[in-house]
């Protein structure tokens, strides 16, 4: 009995950890994390700036590829998006997609 | 004299505790005592406050995290050029750390530390010790006076600002501005790169220009600049002093200030002597002093070199460098550091979990400059690591703005309320 309790309350205590783990591809937030500076912390941004919190991710990814190309005209993004990958958009797009606003 | 029996286990558990718990052998007490896994920050500008803020996010709040910094409140020196132009006050850029301390629960310490010792894994200040896991420190610029003949930190803080780091010598400059007669003259001397905000110090005669153009036209801005070309945004400066201010912004490519005489108001270089009214000379720079009591300044006697995949010092284990003193082809930036400091928390992270951090960090910068009240121009780079160079490479497409713009002016407005939210918030 002592023993299932002790074990309980292991896996009570890792809980937190392994869900932790499983949420967040930490490549996807990294990558996100330094869009913050003009987009806000996790995508949150406070004006001025589109918000990407809560952003539905094929519309985020299909935006980048015009940044990209040149379909979209951009002050900035135009420049930034050309250094990313199409797999990195996909990445960034589903870290900000979970996002809350 | 002779040792009782009590005595005698006193030092018998001294002698115990100081083999078993280095964190006693130390002559002060411990600020706050270390419980669990601990970093310890020095330095809460846009670097440090940023690494502080994410690695509580990121571990849940399972790091215990000690942020030290000297100054009560946070200033942001990018836009702080716009203070002497006179659409800002210092009180529009200054913030309070209470948020990452309420918010987050980063427990801050103000202080200024006098040591640091890596082998104990220990940051002293006057009131105590801090021990740590692991160190980040985000130092910052230092000053090095000794280069030009006449100037210190005493005269910088009295008569010759450099204005460099935001705060009283910017509101010392912007008071010397107004004292200044029509028709004077206010001389900017640059250092030779690397500095700090490599656009910087133009964006700096753009903002001087705007302030004597609408209250002391006939005055001038000489820029005698110890590079022998506009070290960022080249263009896009050239084309605002001419259109913007015409006559009144002077350049001169190779004129590094060697010498100033605070009687006599004046700086000379190599060629010339020049007597001016107000005299803003920005002094060479190396990686803050924290850095150096840290024992990580090995680039060029100034610069810190890391492992850019966990911003770890490249002369110490468990000792992370981040922000304008490290030693890359990254510009010295505060959105630079804050991009750092967040590839430095998530490695920090991981390492403390027996983990390896990301080997490819990819990250961003983007700095406005502003040319007036109103308009604003860019320059952005992404950066993605090379583990075959062992260096941060800019990735394809990065530049600056094809022309300035009030588009981009308001921007550069609503960049500082994100990034100081992202840094602080």
């Amino acid at each position: 009995m002592k023993v299932i309790k002790q074990l309980v309350i292991a896996i009570g205590l890792m809980l937190p950890m392994i869900c932790a783990h499983a949420e967040v591809d930490k490549r996807a937030r990294d990558l996100a994390a330094s869009c913050a500076a003009c987009h806000g912390t996790n995508g949150r941004s406070a004006g001025g700036f589109p918000m990407l919190a809560s952003l539905d991710k094929t519309y985020f990814v299909a935006q980048m590829k015009d940044f990209k190309s040149g379909a979209r005209p951009a002050t900035v993004m135009h420049q930034l998006s050309k250094g990313f990958t199409d797999e990195e958009f996909e990445l960034m797009g589903s870290f900000f997609a979970a996002q809350q606003r | 004299m002779s040792l009782d029996r009590r005595d005698f286990l006193k030092l018998g558990v001294a002698g115990i505790a100081i083999g078993a718990f280095p964190g006693l052998a130390f002559a002060t007490s411990e600020i706050i005592p270390k419980k669990g896994q601990r970093v310890v920050i020095v330095g809460g500008g846009f670097g440090g406050a940023t690494a502080a803020k994410y690695i509580r996010m990121w571990s849940n709040n399972k790091i215990d995290v000690v942020l030290v910094e000297r100054n009560p409140q946070f200033i942001s020196c990018p836009m702080s050029n716009t203070v002497l132009g006179g659409s800002r006050t210092i009180g529009d850029l200054t913030r309070s750390y209470d948020t990452l301390k309420k918010k987050y629960g980063v427990k801050l310490v103000q202080g200024e530390v006098t040591a640091i010792d890596t082998q104990k894994q220990a940051v002293m200040l006057a009131q105590g010790h801090l021990g740590y896991d692991r160190l980040i420190i985000a130092p910052g610029v230092d000053f090095m006076f000794e280069q030009i003949e006449g100037l210190n930190a005493e005269v910088a803080a009295e008569s010759i600002p450099h204005a460099w780091k935001a705060g009283a010598q910017t509101v010392l400059l912007r008071k010397q501005l107004e004292a200044m007669p029509d028709g004077g003259v206010c001389v900017i001397g640059i250092p030779k790169a690397p500095y700090r905000c490599p656009p910087g110090p133009y964006e700096r005669a753009c903002q001087i220009a705007f302030y004597l153009k609408n209250n002391k036209p006939k005055s001038k801005v000489l820029v005698l600049d110890a590079n022998p070309d506009i070290t960022s945004k080249k263009g896009l400066f050239m084309a605002a002093w001419k259109e913007l201010y015409p006559g009144m912004v002077e350049y001169r490519a190779n004129a590094m200030v060697t010498k100033v005489n605070v009687a006599g108001k004046t700086v000379s270089t190599e060629f010339e002597d020049v007597k001016a009214d107000v005299l803003n000379v920005i002094p060479p720079m190396k990686a803050g002093v924290i850095a150096s009591l840290a024992g990580v300044v090995n680039v060029d006697n100034r610069w810190c070199a890391v492992d850019f995949t966990s911003y770890e010092s490249k002369v110490h284990k468990n000792v992370h460098v981040i922000g304008d003193a490290v030693s890359a082809a990254l510009p010295k930036s505060g959105y630079m550091a804050t991009s750092q400091a967040k590839i430095c928390a998530a490695a920090v992270i991981e390492l403390m979990q027996g983990q390896a951090p990301d080997p490819v960090p990819t990250i961003a910068n983007t700095c406005y400059s502003m040319v007036s009240d109103s308009e604003a121009m860019h320059v952005a780079h992404m950066y993605r690591f090379n583990a075959e160079k062992q260096a941060m490479i800019a990735g394809e497409g990065g530049g600056v703005s094809a022309k300035r713009s009030e588009v981009e002016g308001a921007l550069a407005g609503y960049w500082l309320e994100n990034v100081l939210n992202d840094v602080l918030m």
